[in-house]
This record gives structure tokens, C-alpha cells and sequence, in this order.
């Protein structure tokens, strides 16, 4: 009975989720549609047809990469709401590689436009995270304002100096076809990217996890004042933690351009850097476990056309369910199964075990 | 008559026992002091006269009535005023915001004007140099400090309890504010003033009660004592030549500070000039009345802090370029710091990952910057071993294992590198017996082996257990150092009340 | 480049286009100077906004649009409050997972509440009133005193909230729950109320501001209408630093800044407008920085209060 208590406490997120699915289909009820089938569309377009997970792929490069960038520097305290603008720069600095470098070896090529990315990102993050770390700052404000600051400058850019002569819109000339990411699913858009995303998902908790970087990273975002005593340089270390968030989020920006638009469009983000802290929030701040948000979030974005188109339910129901997902993963987060009655049910037994038997030093 | 009489109080925490009987008379309009160590009891006691806390048994007669609290509210509609240690105030607000915040509620204007006006007049009548249109973050602490009792006042307070009045001031605010102590009273004010400064004691109480591990061990008047009668009170035993002390014949110099300036967080000078020298092989154990730069000295030795002026030599050489990390590896100064939750651990790693927390970027806890957990596996292992750490599992968050085996942790993990230096700061501080013994024989077994061990502590009685030389702080100086046969309770009462300094 | 005519257009402009914004960002400053931040500004405006439509669809009038604006804005603002001062879940994750709620909602709502051709049918709303006398001083009148009755609201509603907030006792209590709780705590101000009220007040300011779009604006509801005017909100309370009048100038800025881009755009094609839109931004950034004057948040804003459990 205990057993399927804990069970239950330990998989609340994903009760939570199913509890926003229900409420979600309410609104569908109130709009005439079945549910179920809704549901199966949407699940079934994004994920089970071949084109819809191609769609979905696209879109889960962009939120993984972003919640990423807003992930990591989560661990290391530093709070990143700036992944939308450090999109916009990392597509700024990877699109001027690529127009304005002379082509040359197309791999070679290709790697710098996607570090320029990084490289504009992290600039644009290093900014909150220097201000923060050197003058005290609030991060979140910072990284906040230089969203609108980045989007300004690359519409700035796409409507100005970078402007395709004669365009109907704000949008540069398309890159050298050479430096397009490959695709995974042809005919899809499905860009090589979303692999990217995920083997870097992967090396970065590997490197939370087992490198001296980012033990100097998690320590300082755990307790600071134990990090300078461990010899760790606490500032540096803040500024070096938020750049690596936005050099996330710029090879996301890097990426849409390399792999989506072909071309530096203004206004070319719908908000993925905002999605990437939802995201981050609700992997926990675990990169193993972005990817899997990601997916869930990509998913509900791309799966929302079949489900329109198959059950007439509109779209924009899918905005709404996304946003309970979060309020009822939150909510449910923070419930804390210590604080809870079964919790404290369950310490109590585990104390009278430790009476019962003497401790022993195992391992020893 | 009795203003306030705290009636056979008891009061306990779990299997601690926090107050065991004490009873108080308090008279109206005296200054009575409740002097006694760290952990005698005097916070809880205060927080039961505030209604924080319930006592188990016994009552409280405020002018002869008993006193029923549930809430600081309470109390303070019974006209007993706090002022807490640390600052309940709003830095960003002005004074007379501060004083009138809480005393209205509601879509109603504040006649700030008028309140103004009269926070003026009662901070003139009781001495107060203070403008109430300033914003408290402009204001000294000592000014802040009348701002809190402005408050209480304000609230129709006649009963005022001090909190440790004076350890958040500057030396040089802390006569004023005694001053001011007995303005309050000339007004007919009573007042509660908890220290365990001897010297603010004699200066300023009608009365003082000495607690003790819970209980009172004495009731005088202020005029019929001596502070070195009180201190042998608060110390509370006389000096017994520890049997288990190791001898060792002390080696060369191998840590010199020399004329230590520092400031503390707030920017107050905290080490004033402190000289002194630890040669290998011996421990010098450093006491003193809590907050009189123990702290400071430890952290400016161990690198943590910034040293204004002065200069530290280990075995010969400046040390005072060299950051946390080189200190603890070139100059082999190992450190156990006073909050070891909140500096020495941290609290949500392993125990296996706290052993190489200092270590952590070299082999063999990593090579070529990755960790390598087989190594802190069977590191942890031997540790907890040899220090006899309790746990379930090497893998388990140190956060969950007792304060005695937090400690263990720490001290396994600095002894392992093998320092020369070892600063070892409240070594003992929360832990249970068997712990204090453990710590105590690490500690002789270093100093045979030819460690220089710097042994700051509040407590004196493990000072004396151990130390071969003991060292007083006060007032971010030393002001003598005794040989343990020469530690009789009356000469550290004295140099830790900065009483006779001129003494030694 | 810049005539006489042209300026008073332009400022005119300004202040249509500040109203929606100073309205959400006087909002949110009551609710960050408690302590709060109200991220989720952006989907309370939208929420105002769909609300000021249904209200003016169902009753036909403006003036119920404009409160059921105000009531699904302080909704929203009562949701926030529930997730970031009773359950500790992050403000800024909460606020963001608002916008998400609204934005889809709204739009899935609408559509089934007005139909598919929404757009085309015209809502009642709010015309000019000139004010006699006022009105009719040269230049200053036309700008400033022939305007819709929110505008004069918003006249009204900043010295209110200066009044509120540095002369009255509930002021007080705000600015002391944002600067340190547990000082107020002590002090006996009731600091998850003061948080709670503020964030609704917030909301429903916000909503009135999204309402304000709808009946006096374009008078229909659009998918996303607030178009990121809440954001545009936050950056104004920092530029105000965080206080009712220099938040209305922060926000007139703002607008004028909007204004000159919109007349740019048309105007004079080769100057980058984006210079306008971005400058706001950049100024608070500089102000945080400090280059010019002192701006601190409040201490405590975005830091979930628990008190100390007592033994």
C-alpha cells in the first residue's frame, strides 16, 4: 500500500499532465468535439506519422536547445530568461558567417556559422551574467530586457544593412546551399539539429555530472560560499555558467537558420526561448530529461494542425493545455512528498527500522 | 515591587533541556542583566517573556498577574517590547515608516506628518539623537538600533528585552547605547539585557542573573559583585589539569601573524593589530567571548577573507598573495570553519563528494578534468573507516547525517591533506560527547605528529582541555595568553572582559 | 523632419498607444514593490481584452466590457498568487505558464464565443471626449484633453496610486513586504494578504489595460492583441524604477518611442525605426546599471516568503 503511495507521489508530474490532458477535454467537449479522438489525432499526427514527427523534429530543436540554455545555468543559480533574445543573436552572428565569410571547405564552414551562434549567444548572455556576478544585478531583469534589445537588432539587421534587395519583407539573402544542415527525414524539414540537441543534452550531463566543470558548476549553484572555500572563483564561474546557457540557445538560433529559414528573417522565433524555460522547469533542470519535455512540448505544437484538421477542434486549444500542463506540473512540484502525510507515515517507519537494526557501515 | 517575576520556568526541546527551572525577579525600572555563555539558556528564556515559545511548566507574573501569550502580538499589548538581535527593520523605509509600520491597516491615509512629529518628541525625551525623516539604510547600526527601540516604545512598551544589544554595534557606538540604557530607565522603563559582556554588565545593570547550561547559578546585585566574580559564575568550574594532554615538545614557528587588520561583513574593524605565533607540534587554542573576531581572524588565515593590513608567514613565507586554494596546497593550511552547513559542506552532495570538495580539480579525485567516482568510492570508504563516520551509505547527502558526523566529514577531509597548519574553528560546537572525545584525540594525535594547531573556540572548557597555550580575543585583540595551569576562571573572566589586559 | 503638426500627431499617438501599458504597468508596479513579479502580465492584457469584448458583445456596452475586462485580468492575477504565495512555485514559471493559458484560451474562447469571422464585426466602444475649456488650449488641449474616458481614468488612477502607496497605511505595508517580509512579518502586517491583494490589483489593471485595446482601439478581439505589451509593461516599471509616476512617464516614453517608429516607418523609410523600439530597453538596462541615477528593485521581489516555523 505504502509502495503504491510512494509510486504515486513519485510520478506526479506525469498525473499532473494527464490531469491538464482532462481539462483540456473539457474545452474540446464545450466545443462539440470528441475528446479521444482529438487526443488520438494529436498524439498520432506528432508522433506516429511520418510527417508529423518530421514537423515535430523541427520544432524540438529550437525548445530543446532553449531549454538548455535555460537548464544549465539553473544549476549553476543563475536564473536565464534571455534564451529568446540569445536566439536571435546566435541566428544574427551564424547568418553573418554565412553570408559574408568566403565560402570555403563546406564542413569547416558550416562548424564556424554554428559556433558564430554559440559565440552570439553567449556574448548576449555573458552580458546578464557579468553584470550579475560583477555588480549585483538581478539577472532575470537583465536577460529579460535583452530579449526585446536582440530582436530589435536582428530586425534591425534583416530590414537594413542585411536586407535582400527587393524583398516584400524584412529577410536576408539565402546562405550557400552548401552550408545547409543535412536532413534526417526526407522529404520533411527535419534538420539535423534536433540530433545535435540531443547528443548535447547527453554530453552536458555527462559534464554536470562527471567533469571538474561542472562540479565547479553545480557547487556554486548549491551553496557559493562552500564553492569559494573549495577554491572555486565563484564570479568567473557565474559569467562562464551563463554564457554556456547562451551559447545553447544561440546554436538554437544557428540552427533555424541553417536548418529551417535559410535566410535571417525578423521576428523569425515564436517564442522558443520562452517555451525553453517551461521546458527547463519541467525536466527539473536535468538535461537528460529536456529532451523529453522538448519533445512533449514540439509535440503538442505540431500535433495541434492534425487535430484541428481531423476533429475540428481549433488549434489554439493546444496553447491553452500547454499552459495547464505547466500550472498543474508546478502545482503538483510543489507538493512535497516529505511534507505530506503519507511522508511523514513513511519517515516514521523508517526510523523505528533504523532502531530495530543497528546501523552498519556499508562499504566500509 | 516586582515588575516581572519569571516563576519556576522549564522549558525543553525533545531530550534537550533547554531552561530547568529558572526563576527571575525582575523590579521595575532597573536594568537587569541575564549574563551567560552561548547555549546558557538566555534566548529561549527571552523568547518565552515574547511569547514565541510555550514553556513546559512554570508561569510568568507580569505586576502580579500571571501572563497568558501566544504571540509576540500578545506581548507586545501587554507593553513588552523586543529587540532582536538582528534587525527587524526596512532599510529602504524611513524611520518614522518603520516605527508606524504595522500599527495601522487598511485604504487609510497615514497622517505621517503627525506621527513624525511625535517619534521626534519621544526619541528627544529619551535621549535619542535621531531624524526621523531619514531612510534606515543612511542610518549606523547603533542608530539602528534605536530605531528598534524607538519602535517598542512607540508601541506603549514599558518592560524593553534586549537581545544581545551589543554585538552588532561598533566599539565606539557601544557606550552611548549603554548610556542610553539608563535614560530609559531614569524614564521608568524596565529593562531586560541579555550579554555575555562582563564589563557592559558592570557598567550598566542594577541586577544581574548568571545562567548556566539552563539554570541560574546566581542572582546579585550589580554593586556587590566583581567581574571576575562573575566570570568564575558564568565559566562555572574551576580549572582541572587534563590527564589525557599529550605531551609534545613545540617545534619552530611555523605560522606568524603579525599585526592582523580586518573588518567583518558589515565593514567594522574586526581584527585590530592581533599579532600572535603557533609553532609546529603545539595547539594554541584561541577563546573569547563570542563575536570579538574569532571568526574573522580564522577566515582572514584561511584566505576567505581580505586582509586590510598586517601580514601572515607560514613556515617563513608571505602568505598573503595566495588565494583559498594555494594556502591550503602550498602553504598547507588546512581549515575547518566555524558553520560548517553553510561553508564546510554542502549539504545536498554526497558524503563521498564532500571528501574531495577541496580537491576536487586534481588527481586523484580527477584527471584531466573528469571525476573519478571508483577513486572518491573507495576514498569515502576508507574515510568513513578511520573516522568512524555514521551513515547509511557514502552515496547519501551529507545533509542527513548528524552535526558530530558532518563534522567528521570535515575533518577527515582536511586532516587527509595532510596540512602543517590546522585552523580548526567551534570545533565542538552542537556535538554530543563521544563526538568531542573523537575530535579531541584527532587533534592530539596531529599535534604529535608535529601539526601546528590553531584551536578557536568559545568554549572554553575544550580550549582548556586541550590547548598547550591559550590565547584571549577581545575586541579583535589578544590581550594575554595563558598557560593552562595559569587559566584559573578569574584570569579569563578578566582578559575576556578586556578587564585587565595590563595584567599579563 | 520634424514639424510642429507632426509632433502633435505624434504625441498624440504616444498617448493612445501608452495608455494600454502605463494601465499594466502601474499594476505591476504595486505588485513587484509587494514583492511580486507578475510575469504573466502579458496573458492578464489578453485576458482584459477578450474580457472588454465579451462584455461589450453580450450587454452591448462598453463600460460592462470594460469590467468583466477587469475581472478575468484579476482572474488571472488571483492564479498567480494561488501558484507563486501559497504553493512556492517560481514566479516567473508561473507568470509565463498564465500567458500560455490566456493566449490559447482566449483564442480557442473567441472563436467559439464570436465565430470564425470575429474580426469583421465591429464591437461598440468608447469615442473622444473633449473636455470643455481644457480641450480647447492650443496644442497642450488636443493631445492631452480630447482623449476616451480611460485616458482620463489613467489621469486619475496615478496620483491615486502615489497616494496609495507613499501616503496610506496599505501602502506601507506593500512596500515593506517587498523590501523584507520578515520585518514586516514581525512588525504585524499580514504578508501573504498584502502579496495576494496586490497581485489581483495587478491583474485587473492589467486587464483593464488589455481592455482598454478593445473599446477604444480597434473594438474587436484579435488572437494575441497584446501583441507583447506586457512585456513591454515590466520594462517600463524598471525604467520608473519601480514607482507610479515615473512608471507613467517610463510608459509615455515607451509610447512616444512607438509613435516615432510607426511615423518613421511610413515617413521616412531610411532611418532605422528599430532604433525607437529598441531604446526603451536599452535605457533600463542603463538605469539597472546605474549610469545614470539609482535604480534598485525592490529587495525581496521574486523571493517566496515562508516564515519561520516556531518550536
Amino acid at each position: 500500500m505504502v509502495r503504491v503511495v510512494q509510486f504515486l507521489f513519485v510520478t506526479k508530474t506525469i498525473w499532473a499532465v494527464v490531469l491538464a490532458l482532462l481539462v483540456g477535454s473539457i474545452l474540446m467537449l464545450s466545443a462539440g468535439a470528441n475528446p479521444l479522438y482529438a487526443y488520438a489525432s494529436l498524439f498520432g499526427g506528432a508522433f506516429f506519422d511520418y510527417y508529423g514527427f518530421g514537423a515535430t523534429l523541427v520544432k524540438f530543436s529550437p525548445i530543446l536547445l532553449a531549454g538548455l540554455a535555460v537548464a544549465i545555468p539553473l544549476r549553476g543559480g543563475l536564473f536565464n530568461v534571455g534564451a529568446e533574445g540569445q536566439i536571435y543573436m546566435g541566428a544574427l552572428f551564424c547568418a553573418v558567417a554565412a553570408l559574408y565569410l568566403p565560402e570555403f571547405y563546406w564542413p569547416l564552414h558550416l562548424l564556424v556559422c554554428a559556433l558564430a551562434g554559440a559565440l552570439g549567444g553567449a556574448f548576449w548572455a555573458a552580458i546578464a551574467g557579468y553584470l550579475k556576478a560583477y555588480r549585483g544585478i538581478n539577472e532575470v531583469i537583465v536577460t529579460l530586457l535583452l530579449n526585446y534589445v536582440g530582436i530589435n537588432i536582428v530586425s534591425y539587421a534583416a530590414g537594413g544593412p542585411m536586407m535582400e534587395e527587393g524583398a516584400p519583407y524584412p529577410y536576408s539573402p539565402e546562405i550557400p546551399s552548401s552550408l545547409f544542415l543535412p536532413h534526417i527525414m526526407l522529404p520533411t524539414d527535419a534538420h539535423a539539429g534536433a540530433l545535435v540537441g540531443v547528443l548535447l543534452a547527453v554530453i552536458l550531463a555527462f559534464v554536470l555530472k562527471y567533469t571538474t566543470f561542472g562540479f565547479a558548476l553545480t557547487t556554486v549553484g548549491s551553496n557559493p560560499q562552500a564553492a569559494k572555500y573549495a577554491g572555486i572563483h565563484v564570479q568567473r564561474q557565474m559569467v562562464v555558467t551563463m554564457a554556456l546557457g547562451g551559447a545553447l540557445a544561440g546554436l538554437g538560433g544557428a540552427f533555424e537558420i541553417l536548418g529551417v529559414k535559410y535566410r535571417l528573417f525578423h521576428m523569425f522565433s515564436p517564442g522558443y526561448g520562452f517555451d525553453g524555460i517551461v521546458v527547463a522547469f519541467m525536466a527539473g533542470a536535468n538535461p537528460i530529461l529536456v529532451p523529453i519535455a522538448a519533445l512533449f512540448f514540439s509535440g503538442l505544437r505540431s500535433g495541434a494542425q492534425f487535430m484541428q484538421r481531423a476533429s475540428g477542434v481549433d488549434s489554439t486549444v493546444i496553447d491553452a493545455i500547454q499552459g495547464l500542463v505547466v500550472i498543474f506540473v508546478a502545482a503538483s512540484l510543489a507538493i512535497r512528498f516529505g511534507e505530506s502525510r503519507w511522508g511523514k507515515l513513511l519517515a516514521q517507519r523508517r526510523a523505528l527500522d533504523d532502531q530495530l537494526t543497528p546501523v552498519e557501515k556499508k562499504n566500509a | 515591587m516586582d515588575h516581572i517575576v519569571i516563576d519556576r520556568i522549564t522549558k525543553s526541546f525533545g531530550a534537550f533541556r533547554a531552561l530547568d527551572d529558572v526563576s527571575i525577579r525582575i523590579a521595575k525600572g532597573a536594568i537587569h542583566a541575564i549574563l551567560g555563555e552561548n547555549g546558557a539558556g538566555k534566548t529561549t528564556l527571552m523568547n518565552i517573556l515574547y511569547g514565541l515559545y510555550k514553556p513546559d511548566e512554570g508561569q510568568i507574573l507580569l505586576n502580579g498577574r500571571p501572563l497568558r501569550m501566544s504571540s509576540p502580538a500578545d506581548a507586545i499589548s501587554h507593553g513588552i517590547g523586543m529587540i532582536h538581535q538582528h534587525f527587524m527593520l526596512v532599510n529602504s523605509l524611513t524611520v518614522t515608516e518603520n516605527v508606524v509600520l504595522g500599527l495601522e491597516g487598511g485604504l487609510r491615509g497615514v497622517d505621517f506628518a503627525a506621527h513624525e512629529k511625535r517619534i521626534r518628541e519621544l526619541a528627544k525625551s529619551v535621549g535619542f539623537d535621531i531624524e526621523p525623516a531619514a531612510e534606515v539604510w543612511t542610518l549606523p547600526m547603533g542608530m539602528r538600533q534605536r530605531v528598534e527601540i524607538l519602535k517598542a516604545l512607540y508601541r506603549k512598551a514599558d518592560v524593553l528585552i534586549l537581545d544581545e544589544p551589543t554585538s552588532v554595534l561598533a566599539p565606539s557606538e557601544i557606550g552611548s547605547f549603554l548610556e542610553s540604557l539608563k535614560t530609559l530607565r531614569a524614564k521608568n522603563h524596565t529593562i531586560l539585557f541579555i550579554t555575555h559582556k562582563l564589563e557592559e554588565v558592570m557598567h550598566v545593570a542594577d541586577r544581574v542573573t548568571v545562567m548556566r547550561h539552563g539554570r541560574v547559578t546566581d542572582e546579585v546585585d550589580a554593586a556587590e559583585t566583581t567581574p571576575r566574580e562573575l566570570a568564575q559564575r558564568m565559566v562555572g568550574r574551576d580549572v582541572i589539569m587534563n590527564l589525557k594532554r599529550v605531551k609534545s615538545a613545540p617545534g619552530e614557528v611555523i605560522l606568524k601573524a603579525e599585526k592582523l587588520v580586518a573588518t567583518d561583513d558589515r565593514g567594522v574593524r574586526a581584527l585590530d593589530a592581533l599579532s600572535f605565533e603557533l609553532r609546529a607540534g603545539e595547539v594554541f587554542g584561541i577563546t573569547g567571548v563570542d563575536g570579538n573576531g574569532q571568526r574573522e581572524l580564522s577566515e582572514v588565515i584561511a584566505g576567505l577573507r581580505p586582509l586590510d593590513s598586517g601580514q601572515i608567514m607560514a613556515s617563513g613565507h608571505d602568505i598573503g598573495p595566495l588565494d583559498v586554494k594555494r594556502r591550503k596546497d602550498e602553504a598547507g593550511i588546512g581549515f575547518v570553519p566555524e558553520d560548517r552547513q553553510h561553508t564546510g559542506l554542502v549539504l545536498d552532495y554526497p558524503v563521498a563528494t564532500n571528501f574531495i570538495l577541496r580537491d576536487y580539480d586534481r588527481q586523484p579525485a580527477s584527471r584531466h578534468g573528469l571525476l573519478d567516482f571508483k577513486y572518491m568510492a573507495r576514498n569515502a570508504a576508507d574515510l568513513v573507516k578511520r573516522y568512524d563516520v555514521r551513515l547509511r551509505s557514502p552515496q547519501q547527502p551529507v545533509r542527513f547525517l548528524s552535526g558530530g558526523n558532518q563534522q567528521k566529514v570535515i575533518l577527515a577531509r582536511e586532516i587527509e591533506a595532510k596540512p602543517k597548519i590546522l585552523v580548526i574553528m567551534q570545533a565542538c560546537k552542537g556535538l554530543d560527547v563521544g563526538a568531542i572525545e573523537f575530535v579531541q584525540n584527532t587533534i592530539f594525535e596531529l599535534k604529535a605528529s608535529g601539526v601546528g594547531v590553531l584551536y578557536i573556540s568559545t568554549e572554553l572548557e575544550h580550549v582548556l582541555d586541550i590547548a598547550d597555550r591559550i590565547g584571549v580575543m577581545y575586541r579583535g585583540r589578544i590581550t594575554g595568553t595563558l598557560l593552562p595551569h595559569e587559566a584559573t576562571s578569574e584570569r579569563l573572566g578578566e582578559l575576556m572582559a578586556g578587564v585587565a589586559s595590563e595584567v599579563v | 523632419m520634424l514639424d510642429w503638426m507632426i509632433l502633435g500627431d505624434v504625441l498624440r499617438t504616444s498617448l493612445r498607444l501608452m495608455v494600454p501599458i502605463a494601465f499594466a504597468a502601474l499594476g505591476g508596479v504595486i505588485c513587484e514593490r509587494s514583492g511580486v513579479y507578475n510575469v504573466g502580465i502579458e496573458g492578464m492584457m489578453l485576458s482584459g481584452a477578450f474580457g472588454a469584448a465579451l462584455g461589450t458583445f453580450l450587454t452591448g456596452s462598453p463600460v460592462a466590457g470594460v469590467m468583466v475586462g477587469i475581472l478575468l485580468g484579476a482572474f488571472g492575477g488571483a492564479i498567480l498568487a494561488v501558484l507563486s504565495i501559497r504553493l512556492n512555485v517560481n514566479q516567473i514559471v508561473a507568470g509565463i505558464a498564465i500567458n500560455l493559458v490566456a493566449l490559447g484560451l482566449t483564442a480557442f474562447l473567441a472563436r467559439l464565443i464570436f465565430g470564425l469571422d470575429a474580426t469583421t464585426k465591429t464591437l461598440a466602444g468608447f469615442t473622444a471626449w473633449a473636455i470643455p475649456g481644457l480641450s480647447a488650449i492650443p496644442f497642450v488641449g488636443p493631445i492631452f484633453f480630447n482623449q476616451d474616458p480611460l485616458v482620463y481614468v489613467l489621469y486619475l488612477l496615478v496620483p491615486f496610486l502615489h497616494w496609495l502607496l507613499y501616503r496610506s497605511a496599505f501602502g506601507l505595508e506593500i512596500r515593506a513586504t517587498g523590501e523584507n517580509p520578515g520585518a514586516a512579518d514581525s512588525a504585524g502586517v499580514p504578508v501573504y494578504r498584502v502579496r495576494f491583494l496586490c497581485t489581483v490589483i495587478s491583474g485587473g489593471l492589467a486587464g483593464l489595460g488589455g481592455a482598454y485595446i478593445v473599446v477604444s482601439q480597434v473594438f474587436v478581439f484579435t488572437e494575441h492583441m497584446s501583441a507583447g505589451k506586457g512585456f513591454i509593461a515590466l520594462a517600463a516599471i524598471i525604467l520608473g524604477r519601480w514607482d507610479p509616476v515615473g512608471t507613467l512617464l517610463a510608459s509615455w516614453f515607451f509610447g512616444f518611442c512607438d509613435a516615432l517608429q510607426l511615423n518613421l516607418q511610413f515617413a521616412n523609410p531610411s532611418v532605422p525605426y528599430q532604433i525607437f523600439t529598441a531604446l526603451p530597453y536599452v535605457a533600463s538596462i542603463l538605469a539597472l546599471v546605474g549610469l545614470y541615477g539609482r535604480v534598485k528593485p525592490p529587495a525581496a521581489t521574486g523571493l517566496p516568503y515562508r516564515r519561520e516555523s516556531k518550536t
